[in-house]
């Protein structure tokens, strides 16, 4: 009985035509028995950013409140947003830290930086980043959601294609997990002018 | 020092702190708890499921130990989250009752608490 399988959960995110999509189930068990249905791996860093935290759930939030913390002490002294990349970085020197004791979280990191151009990382429990430029996975799922992303993730997916894409992704993936579902949630970001847009949705998913 | 009490929230989330603190510590708490209450500030009822890990989450009904593998299929049945004090004590006594026929240890009696507006007392069943 692993330690990252005790809670269940997982996240998926993509790269498309000026736009990134970011993705999470939202069950949170005990072992076999369900406890929460509304427990959300993915959180808003910046307007244009969002991290995934699949694990163990009390590191997804620790994880989260250290993030939080360093992330709004960046923006209080560079006086600016961080960009992806560099929260990306922020992720793997925070996991890092704990290389003897580690959390047990392996985040997914999705953003457009400010010209646009989008961005998705993950790293390992111990920060070791991937730099993939088409999607990366996390998670109970994560096998599954390599196999749903390999075949159904092409290039240069308009926003609401991107959104079928990594949905259909997720809850096929999902759905093959007895530690993954009940109900998931896609988050599409895209630039408005110079703004970061985030299209926040609820999925229609198995409740089993 | 504030002159006022916890939320719920912010009493879920500082414990839950303390919680994730004392894991990794030498001598860690072993304990999980349910943490119910009232916020005056906002008069919404609150209600907390967490563990000795320092898992939490917001539920609608809970339960912990073996007793919740057969009382939260009866409450997923019977919940009504728009539901009178009375309603929520009678689902109180269906889960009871369910451990009393089909689970192997007997309990014996329950201490039941409320939490509303009036504050925190003691109710019998």
């Amino acid at each position: 009985m692993s330690i990252m399988e005790l809670n269940g959960g997982s996240c998926v995110a993509m790269v498309g035509k000026n736009c990134v999509a970011i993705a999470c189930d939202l069950r949170l068990g005990n072992q076999a028995l369900t406890v929460a249905t509304n427990f959300s791996k993915v959180f808003p860093v910046t307007p244009s950013t969002l991290v995934g935290l699949p694990g163990l759930a009390t590191d997804t939030m620790t994880v989260w409140e250290k993030l939080r913390f360093r992330t709004n002490m960046y923006e209080m002294k560079e006086n600016r947003k961080i960009s992806p990349q560099t929260l990306a970085h922020l992720v793997s020197s925070t996991l890092y830290e704990k290389r003897f004791g580690p959390y047990f979280v392996e985040p997914v990191i999705a953003g457009l930086d400010n010209s646009g151009v989008p961005f998705i990382a993950s790293t390992d429990l111990i920060g070791c980043i991937n730099f993939a430029k088409d999607f990366v996975v996390s998670g109970t799922a994560s096998e599954k959601l390599f196999g749903m992303a390999e075949s159904l993730w092409e290039p240069d997916l308009a926003p609401e294609e991107l959104f079928e894409t990594i949905s259909q992704t997720l809850l096929n993936a999902v759905d093959r997990d007895a530690f993954s579902g009940w109900g998931a949630i896609v988050w599409v970001v895209e630039m408005d002018g110079s703004e970061g847009k985030v299209t926040k949705r609820w999925l229609r998913g198995r409740m089993d | 020092r504030n002159h006022i009490a916890l939320r719920p929230s912010s009493a879920a989330s500082w414990t839950r702190a303390e919680l994730a603190k004392s894991i990794r510590s030498r001598n860690p708490y072993s304990v999980n708890l349910l943490l119910g209450g009232w916020d005056p500030t906002s008069n919404t009822p609150h209600l907390y499921w967490l563990d000795y890990l320092g898992t939490m989450a917001t539920v609608p009904f809970a339960a912990h130990g073996y007793g919740a593998y057969f009382s939260l299929s009866t409450m997923d049945r019977y919940h009504n989250p728009e539901g009178t004090l009375e309603e929520g004590l009678d689902l109180l006594r269906k889960c009871i009752n369910e451990l009393e026929t089909r689970f192997i240890v007997n309990l014996g009696k329950f201490k039941v608490r409320v939490a509303d507006k009036d504050g925190v007392r003691v109710v019998e069943l």
